[in-house]
């Protein structure tokens, strides 16, 4: 498929291998979002309304923050910083892959398939070295935006039917993914690693320290990631071939 | 826990948020950022962002500091030998889970 796109130099336009692409994600997508819906649950989220956020938002991190906000009783002002913060990297996404939509993307489909930009979109769309039609990138995004939304309401019900026992051990699921993602490049790229210090350090620094106490969650979820990616983006600035 | 609209209305501001940054470049800009700075600010921020919501959360995600410790180190481990997102939360739910029956 790759390779007969470069000798062609046509963007790739098949639906088909659109879904083709996108079923890996979407099931991992479908276990990920399990995860979510247990948590969703645990914070007292109704099922319905669970299933409403990870069909409006499809965002693994922007969604646990939201819930973090909405769990503790925060302010719109708290939600709408945390998804600025937490959801800045789609910018650069956008950024790129709008470079590689071809003249299939009309304004109005435009419109509509910003909406399904994820990490994993992102690098499997961007990788296309001719760029993609949108008949393509509907295909790659249908199975995942599924599996996230079956996923959470999978999660949400087992959530709320199976024991307490189960339900505490699942709850560590969506953390032990997070770990899962941040672990593996802290030990082969340079740079991660200290940016995953100094923000876990600082925001269990938030956490303990009473003067802290009254920082709301997502703020300070905001507070520590900035202050760390700063830090390092200085001490260790990326080269532009490794972005 | 807040009445339901409220909570409807700040899902859809979620959304809202997250749409627009999302729909900005693919709409209006299509120029690259060119800052070394900003692009090295973007690279980390995600990674941040996971450490800063995991820790020191993770602790407490299973009702239990102790089993919470275990399925973090368990976690921490897994990851280290680099399996899979669903591997690795699978044996730290585990963990937690034999744990609990055992304190």
């Amino acid at each position: 498929m790759n390779n007969e796109s470069i000798t062609t130099k046509t963007p790739v336009t098949s639906f088909k291998t659109g879904l083709k692409d996108g079923l890996p994600i979407g099931l991992g997508y479908l276990s990920v979002s399990i995860a979510f819906g247990v948590q969703a649950t645990m914070a007292g989220i109704p099922i319905f309304m669970s299933v409403f956020i990870s069909m409006t938002n499809l965002t693994s991190a922007g969604q646990l923050a939201g819930l973090t906000v909405i769990a503790s009783l925060g302010t719109f002002l708290e939600i709408i910083l945390t998804q600025l913060v937490i959801n800045a990297r789609y910018f650069l996404m956008g950024i790129s892959l709008s470079q590689k939509a071809d003249k299939s993307f009309s304004l109005s489909h435009r419109l509509m398939c910003s909406a399904f930009i994820t990490d994993e979109i992102f690098a499997v769309a961007s990788a296309k070295p001719n760029g993609f039609s949108r008949r393509y990138f509907y295909g790659l995004v249908i199975l995942p935006y599924i599996g996230w939304a079956l996923g959470t309401l999978i999660g949400a019900i087992a959530g709320s039917v199976l024991p307490l026992q189960v339900t505490n051990a699942l709850g560590i699921g969506l953390y032990a993914m997070f770990i899962a993602i941040i672990i593996p490049p802290s030990i082969t790229t340079r740079g991660i690693f200290p940016t995953v210090l100094f923000a876990g350090g600082i925001s269990c620094a938030l956490y303990y320290i009473p003067i802290f106490a009254g920082i709301p969650a997502g703020i300070a979820v905001i507070i520590s990631s900035i202050i760390s990616a700063v830090i390092t983006a200085l001490i260790f600035p990326v080269k532009k071939e490794e972005l | 826990m807040m009445e339901l609209w409220k909570m409807a209305l700040m899902i859809l501001t979620m959304a809202g948020v997250t749409y627009v940054i999302r729909m900005i470049p693919m709409v209006f800009f299509r120029r690259k950022i060119k800052s070394n700075f900003v692009q090295s600010l973007f690279f980390y921020i995600p990674y941040a962002v996971l450490s800063a919501m995991t820790f020191p959360f993770v602790l407490y995600s299973t009702g239990n500091f102790w089993t919470g410790l275990i399925g973090t180190v368990v976690a921490l481990v897994a990851s280290t030998c680099k399996r899979s997102l669903l591997t690795v939360a699978i044996l730290s739910a585990v963990a937690v889970l034999i744990f609990g029956f055992i304190i």
